[in-house]
């Protein structure tokens, strides 16, 4: 098979991998896009969800634009920017921070507001303000929850994050968009093979931390999903995610 | 002439939207059998998987696994992996279908499952006790009952979908995302707002589409429900 053999060559060449326009520098690029994008979605979303699972107050109305945002076709949007704003990182960092609000508004939305209200009530009794209820009791609780949210954001970012090389920007999709172009199969494959890889490492990193911080107590019951399967809002039906 | 028989695709022509919605509408077109061809594919395998989940409890958590580390391929390697690793070539939409597909299975094959665990055990004892045999029960009794869980499961399946199959414009493919990049490379603003208005336009309509699905297969559930 040609294409694999030389796949696996462009693959073992050392200098695909060093230099300015190695895969090394591009995923360095890839992370940081991907990073900057997640932590401007996180300081958004999650305060946001911690307000709106704790007051109980608009939960239908973040669930629905969660849902709804799965409709926006982002890489249209992407180009659209990049389009309007050549070869500028920020629309780029932008629209994956929109791509990566909605799993964590809901997320953190359904961990907090999902809190046993009989445990809610016993931090109350025990003289907690509101404030020490959220950070002491209904964030701990909610923790594995709000980080697989913010686990599927970052896995949706870096796989979308490829898509900046269209924008003219660097990343590891400038290897799939560049070979493409000049018919370069070896490069094609291989900057996929590296994206691939990368999103599964960070999958896999995320999944270890999560399990981390699963509150001692209930640390020793089996989670009731698998810790790689997207948790599920409690919409009606409770399985429409 | 139907414009999916239409020998050669219509083209984008100036740089505004007047006199290129027949191009919006060939399209649009492609881009839902594309979608459709996926969510069909994706329902073949996600049926008799979830069912063996559904039946074989252990067997559940692999084929959730399974499904899940798939998801988390990113979509255009998975796309131009599928093309090398399958000789489909990567210039027909076999790959993009495919990897589609493969999307969809990680949602398709839960909503199954956890739709099929929520029906009461009473019902299902109820079934038994006037003499339906296991599959009968399963077919008249189960399925139906987890139908909601089954449409609510094909809805992301869907609307994800149709935002996806754009993807494939980066290889010249990909129903309205060949709008979208064409429209990069010509400088034609207006062609890519089309297809990003049409992308959301399709997917909303589909999603009502399957919502009224739902509600005339599960007449006994209230329409208020219906989410």
């Amino acid at each position: 098979m040609d294409a694999l053999s030389g796949t696996i060559e462009w693959l073992t060449t050392a200098d695909n991998w060093w230099g300015p326009a190695g895969i090394v520098q591009r995923i360095w690029e890839h992370l940081q896009y991907s990073l900057l994008a997640v932590g401007l979605a996180v300081l958004i979303a999650l305060p946001a969800g911690l307000v709106i699972g704790h007051t109980g107050r608009a939960e239908p109305g973040a669930f629905a634009l969660s849902g709804a945002a799965r409709a926006v076709p982002t890489l249209g949007l992407l180009v659209l920017l990049g389009r309007w704003y050549p070869v500028q990182a920020w629309p780029v960092v932008i629209v994956l921070a929109v791509l990566a609000i909605p799993p964590i508004l809901a997320n953190t939305t359904a961990g907090i507001g999902g809190v046993d209200p009989a445990v809610r009530d016993a931090a109350q009794g025990m003289g907690m303000t509101p404030l020490q209820v959220l950070t002491r009791v209904e964030v701990p609780l909610a923790a594995p929850l709000i980080l697989a949210g913010i686990r599927s954001a970052l896995l949706q970012v870096i796989a979308t994050a490829t898509i900046a090389a269209f924008a003219g920007l660097g990343g590891l999709g400038r290897f799939i968009i560049d070979g493409f172009a000049v018919s370069d199969d070896a490069r094609v494959y291989g900057g996929s093979i590296v994206v691939a890889v990368l999103a599964l490492l960070g999958e896999g990193l995320f999944a270890l931390a999560q399990r981390s911080v699963r509150p001692a107590g209930l640390r020793r019951r089996r989670p009731p999903l698998l810790p790689v399967a997207v948790p599920i809002p409690p919409t009606a039906g409770g399985i429409s995610t | 002439m139907s414009p999916v028989l239409a020998a050669r695709p219509p083209s984008w022509s100036g740089f505004g939207f007047d006199g290129n919605w027949d191009v919006v509408w060939h399209y649009t077109v492609v881009h839902l059998r594309i979608t459709s061809l996926a969510l069909l594919l994706g329902a073949a395998v996600a049926f008799p998987l979830g069912l063996a989940g559904h039946r074989w409890r252990r067997s559940y958590p692999a084929i959730l696994g399974v499904t899940s580390v798939l998801y988390t391929i990113p979509s255009l390697s998975l796309l131009v992996l599928l093309g090398l690793g399958f000789g489909l070539g990567l210039l027909n939409d076999t790959p993009l279908i495919v990897a589609l597909a493969i999307y969809t299975l990680a949602i398709l094959v839960r909503n199954l499952v956890e739709g099929l665990r929520a029906v009461p055990d009473s019902v299902k004892d109820a079934a038994t006790g006037v003499g339906y045999t296991p599959l009968r029960s399963l077919l008249a009794i189960e399925l139906p009952l987890a139908v909601p869980a089954i449409i609510a499961g094909l809805r992301v399946a869907a609307v994800s979908t149709i935002s996806l199959v754009s993807i494939g414009g980066v290889l010249g493919r990909g129903g309205l995302g060949f709008l979208f990049f064409e429209g990069y490379r010509r400088n034609r603003t207006s062609e890519i707002i089309a297809g990003i208005a049409a992308s959301i336009l399709l997917a909303v309509v589909v999603d009502i589409a399957l919502i009224l699905t739902r509600r005339v297969l599960t007449p006994w559930t209230p329409a208020r429900a219906a989410r």
